[in-house]
C-alpha cells in the first residue's frame, strides 16, 4: 500500500518575522474561481463608474493676456513651455509646470495670427495681421527656472516688414524653411529679410498652413476659397488641390501616418484624407455643433484634439467617426487653437476668453509616479472594461458625457435637419426613375472638386 | 551504416519525450482554455474576425503560460492511495493509513463524542481552516481546524436544524426551531431573520452575499446579508423537504423533493429552471461536483444516480442508501448511510464512479452529515453520537490560492478580502444555468417560415385525415349514402380551412410588401393593439 495525503506545515505557508512580506500561492484554475465572467462584469462595471467618479480633466487656467488668444506654438525641445500670441500683439512664453509666464515678446501691433517654433527649439517666428514677421530667439532652459522677475521681455532677432498682412506660419520640420500664408504662400530662410519663394494659386487668402513632419518639402495649405492645397518647395508650381462645400479652418498632419492630414472643416466637422487621394475623405469625424477652428495631433498619432466656436474641445480617434472626449467649463469662451502637449499625456486650449487652459488628455488618469501594482491594476480594470464595453450598461456608462445646454440644443436640432434630410432624399430617391439620382457617401459629400 | 542507426536511435529517444512532455502541457493547457475558442470561419465581418483571430491567440497564449508556469506555482503534489497486488483500497482500514501517513495528518483523523446534544451537523470554511458544527439540540461550535482550538461554543437551548458561514469565518446562520439567526464569531445573535420562518436547510451564496433558506412550507427565500433585502420569496409548491444544494458553478439552488423531483431555482424568476424526476421516491440526499457538470442523487429506493447537468441525463447508477452526499474539491464522491461512510471515486477518468475507501463509525451512530474539508484529504462526519474527521487520500486540492482561499489568512488578510469580495458582489440576475453565457451575443434568432410546399403536404395530410373519419351508423335514413358523403365533404373542408386562412394572410401581406416604394408609406399601419 502506497499513500500520501496533502499536509502543510504551517512554517512553509506563513512568514518567518513579522517584517516579511507574507508569502502568496497561486492557482489559476478556472474550477477555483466560479463565475468568472460575472465576476469580471461586475469589476468592468465598478471600472466603468470609477472612471466617470474620477474623471477631473481640468487642471488649471494661464491668464496673462488681455486679448483672445489666437495662436499658440509648443516647443519641440522643451516639453513645458508653450508660446501663444493674443489678438492685441502680446506674445508669451508659459511655463506649464508652474502655469505661469516666462517670457513676453512685444512688439507685434495688430494680431499676432502665427507663431511657429524651429525644429531645433532655438528661433520663435511670429507673424501677424500688422504685416510684419519677428524672429526672435528662444531662451534657454536656465532662465525658464531660475527668476521670473527681472527682465522678462526679449528683443526679436530680425523683424521683416512685407507687404501684406500674415495668417499664419509654419516651421519646416527639417531644415531652416518657414513658410507663411497670406495672400500667397511665401518661403523663409532665416537669414534673409525677403522670402526665398512665393506660391501663388487664385486669388484668395491662405488662411492656414501646415508643413509634412515627413516629407520636409511638402506642405498643406486652406484657403478662403474653401480649398486645401498641396505643395511641394521642390516644384514651382503648386500640387493639388480640393474644393469643399465649406471653409478649412486649420490643418494637422498625423506625424505616425505623414501621408495623412485632418482638416478642420467650418461645417463642424473634420475630414481625414490621404494626400494621394483627394477625392475622399478617408475619415468624417462628426460631433461639433460649430465650426472646428483648430487642430491638432497628438505625437502619437491615435488621437487628435479639435478646438470649435461652440467653445468646447473635443478629442478624437484618428479613424473615429465620433469624439471620445469633451472638454468644456463655464467660462471658456470660443476655442481658437489647441495643442496637444508633446508627452502626448496634456491638452492646451486657447480661447476668446484671454485663457489659456490646460486639460490632461486622459480625463480619468492618475497623475504622478503610479507604484507598479497600481500600474498593473489600471491596465487590469482598462483590459476588464474593454472586454465588456459592448454591454449596454457599461457602455452607456462610459459614453454618457454631461453637456452644456447650448450644445445639447445644437446637437439635437442638427440631428433633426439631418434626419430630414435624409428622408427627404429617400423620398425624392422613392418617386425618380431608379437609378437617377445616386446616393453620395457622407465621406465626399462635402467634396466640391479636386484640382491638379 | 551501423553508425548510422546509432545516430538515429538517440535522436527517436528525445522526439518521444517531446511528445510526452507536450501531451502532458496539452492536457495542462486544456484547462485554463475554458473551452472551445469561437469558430471564426462563419463570421461575415472581416475586420472582427481579425480582431478575434488575435484575441484568441492571445488566449491560446496564456493558457500556454499558466499551464508552464504550474510547475512553478503548484509545488504541492494531491494525495493519493495505491493499492499493491491483490490489496483492495476500500479494504484498507483508517487505522493502517494512520500509521503510513506523518503525525501531522494522522492528527486530523479523530472522534469527539458528544452523546448529548445529537446528531451532528457540520459546515467548512470555503479555505477549511474552521468548521461549524451543530448539534440538534442547541450546541454550536465553531472550531479551528489547524491548532484543534474552539473558538466558540454556544448553547441555544432550542432546535438548530442547519448552520452555515456567511462571507468569513466571523458570522454564521444557525436554523433554529422558529426562525433562522446570525451571530457573529463571538456567539452574540446579531440578527433574527423572522420573514424566513421555520427554516431546515440554509445555504450561502458566496459570490452573491444572499443567504438561501428553504422552510417547513417549501418557501424558498433569498436574503441579501449586506443590505438586508428579503432578494426573492418562493412558494416551491412541492412539499416540506430539507435537502438543498447550492451549484457552486452557477449558484442556481436545487431542492430535492418527496415526489423524487429536484427542482432548480433562481432569486429573479418565481418557476424553477429545471424541474427534473431523479427518483421515483423521496430524494434522501443531493449535492454538485464542484465544476458543476456532475449531480448526485439518493433516493429512498436505494439508488444513488449521477447526472450530467449539461445533458440532464444520468451517467451512472450505483445501489445503496444514502442520507448524506458530498463531492470533494477532486470530485470523489462521499455517501454515508447509518454509520457506514462510502467514498465512490472516478479512477479510470472515464466519469465512471467506482468503490474507493469505506469506513464505518462505532455501530450504532446515525451519520447525519459528510462533508469533505476542502484544502485537505479530510473527510468530515457529522453524526448521532459527536463528529469524526477520517483521511481520504486525493479527495482535496492540494494547491490554494492566496486571493481564492487561504488557509493560512491573517486578520488583515480577511479584512481586504471582505472589502475586495464587497466590490465584487454579484447582482442576484447573475444566477443563471449556464453562467458562461454573460457578456456573449446573442444570436440571431430568424424565424423559420414553413415554405409553400411544407403547407401544401400538411393540408394533404389533413385532408386525408379527415377523409378516413369512420362514420358512425346513425337511426334510419341519417346514414344515407348520400349524407354520409356530404359530411365527409365537410369534414375535409373542415381540415382545409386552417391552412386557406394561412394562405390568404399571405396573399395580403404580399401585397403590402410589392406595393412600389413611394407609395408604402400610405400603407394604413396596423393598430398597435
Amino acid at each position: 500500500m502506497r499513500v500520501k495525503v496533502i499536509s502543510r506545515s504551517t512554517d512553509e505557508f506563513t512568514r518567518e518575522r513579522s517584517q516579511d512580506l507574507q508569502r502568496v500561492f497561486r492557482n489559476f484554475d478556472p474550477n477555483l474561481r466560479p463565475q468568472e465572467k460575472a465576476v469580471e462584469y461586475v469589476r468592468a462595471l465598478n471600472a466603468a463608474k470609477l472612471e466617470k467618479i474620477f474623471a477631473r480633466p481640468f487642471v488649471g487656467a494661464m491668464d496673462g493676456h488681455i486679448d483672445a488668444v489666437s495662436c499658440m506654438a509648443k516647443n519641440p525641445n522643451h516639453l513645458k513651455g508653450i508660446f501663444s500670441g493674443s489678438m492685441d500683439g502680446d506674445v508669451r512664453l508659459w511655463d506649464l509646470a508652474t502655469r505661469r509666464t516666462v517670457r513676453q515678446f512685444p512688439g507685434h501691433q495688430g494680431a499676432v495670427r502665427g507663431l511657429t517654433v524651429s525644429t531645433d527649439g532655438q528661433i520663435l517666428v511670429s507673424c501677424g495681421t500688422d504685416c510684419t514677421l519677428r524672429l526672435w530667439k528662444v531662451p534657454v532652459d536656465t532662465i525658464m527656472e531660475s527668476d521670473y522677475g527681472s527682465d522678462n521681455s526679449s528683443q526679436p532677432l530680425a523683424v521683416h516688414v512685407w507687404k501684406n498682412a500674415f495668417w499664419g506660419v509654419d516651421h519646416q520640420w527639417d531644415g531652416d524653411l518657414f513658410a507663411t500664408a497670406g495672400a500667397q504662400v511665401d518661403i523663409w530662410n532665416h537669414n534673409r529679410s525677403q522670402p526665398v519663394n512665393s506660391f501663388e494659386w487664385g486669388k484668395d487668402t491662405v488662411t492656414s498652413i501646415r508643413f509634412n513632419p515627413g516629407e520636409p518639402n511638402l506642405l498643406a495649405t486652406s484657403a478662403s476659397d474653401r480649398s486645401i492645397s498641396i505643395y511641394d518647395l521642390r516644384l514651382s508650381t503648386p500640387a493639388r488641390k480640393v474644393i469643399m462645400r465649406t471653409k478649412t479652418n486649420s490643418i494637422a498632419w498625423n506625424p505616425m501616418e505623414p501621408m495623412n492630414f485632418t482638416a478642420a472643416n467650418d461645417d463642424g466637422s473634420c475630414y481625414s484624407y490621404d494626400v494621394r487621394k483627394l477625392n475622399e475623405a478617408k475619415c468624417v469625424h462628426k460631433d461639433h455643433v460649430s465650426s472646428v477652428m483648430d487642430i491638432d495631433y497628438s505625437p502619437t498619432g491615435r488621437e487628435f484634439v479639435t478646438g470649435s466656436y461652440d467653445r468646447s474641445v473635443r478629442i478624437f480617434q484618428y479613424n473615429g467617426g465620433h469624439s471620445r472626449e469633451m472638454y468644456h467649463t463655464k467660462r471658456m469662451q470660443r476655442v481658437f487653437c489647441v495643442k496637444f502637449s508633446c508627452d502626448a499625456s496634456y491638452i492646451i486650449s486657447g480661447s476668446d476668453d484671454t485663457n489659456l487652459r490646460l486639460w490632461k488628455a486622459k480625463a480619468s488618469e492618475q497623475l504622478g509616479v503610479i507604484l507598479p501594482r497600481e500600474k498593473k491594476k489600471h491596465e487590469y480594470l482598462e483590459a476588464v472594461k474593454n472586454r465588456y464595453k459592448h454591454l449596454s450598461e457599461i457602455k452607456r456608462i462610459i459614453r454618457h458625457r454631461h453637456l452644456p445646454k447650448p450644445i445639447y440644443k445644437a446637437t439635437k436640432q442638427i440631428r433633426e435637419i439631418t434626419d430630414s434630410e435624409r428622408r427627404k432624399e429617400e423620398r425624392r430617391k422613392a418617386h425618380s426613375a431608379p437609378g437617377s439620382i445616386q446616393n453620395k457617401p457622407l465621406r465626399t459629400r462635402r467634396i466640391v472638386k479636386e484640382v491638379e | 551504416m551501423v553508425v548510422k542507426v546509432e545516430k538515429i536511435i538517440p535522436s527517436k529517444n528525445i522526439t518521444d519525450t517531446d511528445e510526452v512532455i507536450s501531451e502532458e502541457m496539452d492536457m495542462k493547457k486544456k484547462k485554463y482554455l475554458r473551452g472551445e475558442g469561437a469558430n471564426l470561419k462563419e463570421l461575415k465581418d472581416k475586420k472582427l474576425q481579425g480582431q478575434l483571430a488575435v484575441k484568441e491567440e492571445l488566449y491560446g497564449k496564456s493558457a500556454t503560460a499558466a499551464a508552464k508556469a504550474e510547475k512553478w506555482l503548484m509545488p504541492t503534489e494531491g494525495g493519493y492511495l495505491e493499492a499493491d497486488g491483490i490489496e483492495k483500497t476500500w479494504r484498507i482500514k483508517q487505522d493502517t493509513i494512520a500509521s503510513e501517513v506523518d503525525i501531522l495528518s494522522s492528527r486530523k483523523q479523530f472522534d469527539i463524542v458528544l452523546p448529548d446534544f445529537g446528531p451532528y451537523t457540520l459546515e467548512f470554511t470555503p479555505s477549511g481552516r474552521y468548521m461549524a458544527a451543530a448539534g440538534r439540540k442547541g450546541h454550536i461550535a465553531i472550531v479551528d481546524m489547524q491548532n484543534m482550538k474552539a473558538i466558540k461554543e454556544l448553547q441555544v437551548r432550542e432546535t438548530v436544524r442547519d448552520v452555515v458561514f456567511l462571507h468569513n469565518e466571523l458570522f454564521f446562520a444557525a436554523a433554529q426551531k422558529k426562525y433562522p439567526y446570525i451571530y457573529n464569531r463571538d456567539g452574540t445573535e446579531l440578527h433574527c431573520l423572522k420573514e424566513h420562518g421555520a427554516v431546515l436547510k440554509l445555504q450561502f451564496l458566496r459570490n452573491h452575499f444572499l443567504l438561501a433558506s428553504i422552510n417547513k412550507f417549501g418557501q424558498l427565500r433569498y436574503q441579501d446579508v449586506t443590505t438586508g433585502q428579503m432578494v426573492a420569496n418562493i412558494r416551491t409548491g412541492l412539499g416540506r423537504t430539507d435537502v438543498m444544494e447550492v451549484n457552486p458553478f452557477n449558484g442556481v439552488v436545487a431542492v430535492g423533493h418527496s415526489g423524487g423531483t429536484v427542482s432548480m431555482w433562481k432569486p429573479t424568476s418565481a418557476a424553477p429552471l429545471v424541474k427534473m424526476l431523479c427518483h421515483p421516491g423521496p430524494i434522501t440526499a443531493l449535492t454538485f461536483h464542484p465544476n458543476g457538470h456532475l449531480m448526485a442523487t439518493a433516493g429512498m429506493e436505494r439508488k444513488i444516480k449521477i447526472w450530467d447537468l449539461r445533458k440532464f441525463e444520468v451517467l451512472q447508477t450505483l445501489p445503496g442508501h444514502s442520507k448524506a452526499l458530498d463531492f470533494s474539491q477532486k470530485g470523489l464522491l462521499a455517501t454515508a448511510t447509518g454509520s457506514f461512510v462510502q467514498v465512490f471515486g472516478d479512477l479510470s477518468g472515464s466519469q465512471n464512479y467506482s468503490r474507493y475507501m469505506t469506513h464505518s463509525v462505532a455501530k450504532g451512530y446515525q451519520v447525519k452529515k459528510v462533508t469533505f474539508r476542502p484544502y485537505e484529504d479530510v473527510l468530515g462526519i457529522g453524526h448521532s453520537m459527536g463528529w469524526s474527521s477520517i483521511l481520504i487520500p486525493g479527495s482535496g486540492e492540494p494547491n490554494f490560492d492566496s486571493w481564492v482561499a487561504n488557509p493560512f489568512e491573517t486578520s488583515k488578510q480577511r479584512r481586504e478580502k471582505e472589502v475586495r469580495s464587497l466590490l465584487e458582489k454579484l447582482p442576484p440576475e447573475s444566477i443563471m444555468l449556464d453562467p458562461t453565457k454573460i457578456g456573449s451575443v446573442r444570436p440571431e434568432r430568424k424565424k423559420e417560415k414553413p415554405t409553400k410546399e411544407d403547407i401544401e403536404a400538411q393540408m394533404e395530410a389533413a385532408i386525408e385525415a379527415a377523409k378516413n373519419i369512420p362514420m358512425k351508423k346513425k337511426t334510419k335514413g341519417r346514414s344515407k349514402p348520400s349524407k354520409i358523403a356530404k359530411k365527409k365533404q365537410e369534414a375535409v373542408e373542415k381540415a382545409k380551412k386552417p391552412f386557406m386562412e394561412q394562405h390568404t394572410n399571405k396573399r395580403k401581406l404580399t401585397e403590402e410588401t410589392h406595393l412600389p416604394k413611394s407609395l408604402e408609406r400610405f400603407v394604413r399601419k396596423k393598430t398597435a393593439a
